[in-house]
């Protein structure tokens, strides 16, 4: 059977994507952010993930208001990027993996999650930004050494999921993962967050102590999150910071595992109006 | 008729819901259309004919026409559509920030930095 070796929960600020173009690494603005990712990468190195199951949420790419799912799973062979109309480049595609994707759909559902299915979909910065951060090498060259399954919640339009909804979510696809039968290695990544408010007077709306208190509580008590209503988390972390949703449906995925170890985590502000997290789990 | 969900006020906060998903759509479809390098040229060729063309009604077309962020959410934008409008001027999120809670761009990211203390 498939093995989950852990999870990498980071944001995804799309200035990201500008600063790796003009390659800022070093520059005294992004350093204390780019910093935070050459642990992540030493222990990819180790955990030599094949899959990658990424929880993300859409910025108006793939999705409009027409339509608008609230949990959808990616079933396509491979995923492009696009133009996401303020002007960071766009990445290189990401090649998916149907037969995990389509087992994930068939136990979700089994689990009574009612999932929209997407045979095509546009990735935007959610989900590039994540492996440009973790695997720079390759995307420098312009490919990805892992297979993707998007997962996306939606954080777009209210309501959204519940914390607690999104922690079974996870625990789901995390069942789903440990059954499926494949010899492959499988990384959960959960992308959005931390705290952070782009709308309203309320703009540039930042909490550290939460945020502080959230990713600590991951480790192990995760669902401590999970007493929250939406609106309370709108309240706590700002109007974009319930993106902290993919981080709570990641840490569910590794529920079902033996043991959980914390093997890095990073937090800075700011990028952009933007509290930004890291944190590597180990699952074993 | 508003939706029966009650709605938790937070202050200098919209929450993007049913209410304002519907009296949003047409503006909101118009900025996710610029995700396409074409649209965004055709929207400043003309501008007028472009908002017409998406059915914006006039509170829309005015915030539009005025790059008032604050005026744009109160006629239903979405932040994410929203920044796809902003880029067309090569706004970044701290000129919006600034725009929106009447600070400089200066003193909006010293704020930033300051929550990182």
């Amino acid at each position: 059977m498939a093995q989950i070796i852990g999870s990498v929960s980071t944001s995804h600020v799309p200035a990201i994507g500008g600063a790796i173009a003009r390659n800022l690494q070093q520059d005294p603005y992004w350093k204390p952010f780019f910093d935070g990712y050459p642990a992540a990468r030493e222990w990819l190195k180790g955990a030599r993930p094949d899959v990658v199951v990424i929880i993300h949420n859409d910025h108006g790419l793939n999705f409009f208001l027409d339509k608008m799912p609230t949990f959808s799973v990616g079933t396509a062979a491979v995923y492009q990027t696009a133009d996401e109309g303020w002007g960071i480049p766009a990445l290189a595609p990401a090649p998916g993996n149907p037969e995990l994707s389509w087992h994930l759909v068939e136990q979700l559902v089994a689990d009574e999650f009612d999932i929209t299915t997407c045979q095509e979909a546009l990735i935007d910065h959610a989900i590039s930004l994540p492996l440009a951060l973790l695997w720079p090498e390759h995307q420098a060259r312009g490919e990805w050494p892992v297979e993707v399954v998007p997962v996306c919640i939606n954080t777009v339009q209210a309501p959204y999921p519940s914390a607690a909804r999104c922690w079974r979510l996870g625990q789901s696809i995390g069942r789903a993962i440990q059954s499926w039968d494949s010899d492959k290695r499988v990384l959960v990544i959960g992308s959005g967050g931390l705290s952070h408010q782009l709308d309203g007077e309320r703009a540039g709306f930042l909490n550290k102590d939460f945020d502080l208190q959230f990713m600590d509580s991951l480790v192990n008590d995760p669902q401590w999150v999970t007493q929250y209503t939406n609106d309370e988390l709108v309240e706590l972390t700002g109007t974009q910071g319930i993106e902290l949703l993919m981080w709570v449906a990641a840490r569910g995925a590794l529920d079902g595992a033996g043991s959980i170890t914390k093997k890095h985590s990073n937090y800075h502000i700011p990028i952009s109006n933007t509290a930004t997290g890291l944190l590597v789990l180990e699952a074993a | 008729m508003s939706t029966p969900r009650l709605k938790r006020k937070i202050p200098g906060t919209v929450i993007f819901d049913g209410d304002q998903a519907r009296i949003g759509y047409n503006l909101n479809k118009m900025c996710f259309s610029f995700n396409s390098a074409e649209c965004r040229e055709a929207f400043q060729r003309d501008e007028e004919a472009y908002m017409s063309k998406y059915q914006l009604n006039d509170a829309q077309k005015q915030a539009i026409r005025n790059r008032n962020v604050l005026e744009l959410i109160a006629a239903g934008g979405h932040p994410y559509y929203l920044a796809k409008f902003a880029g067309i001027f090569k706004l970044d999120m701290q000129d919006i920030g600034a725009q929106q809670t009447g600070m400089t761009k200066e003193a909006f990211k010293a704020k930033l930095i300051a929550a990182g203390q």
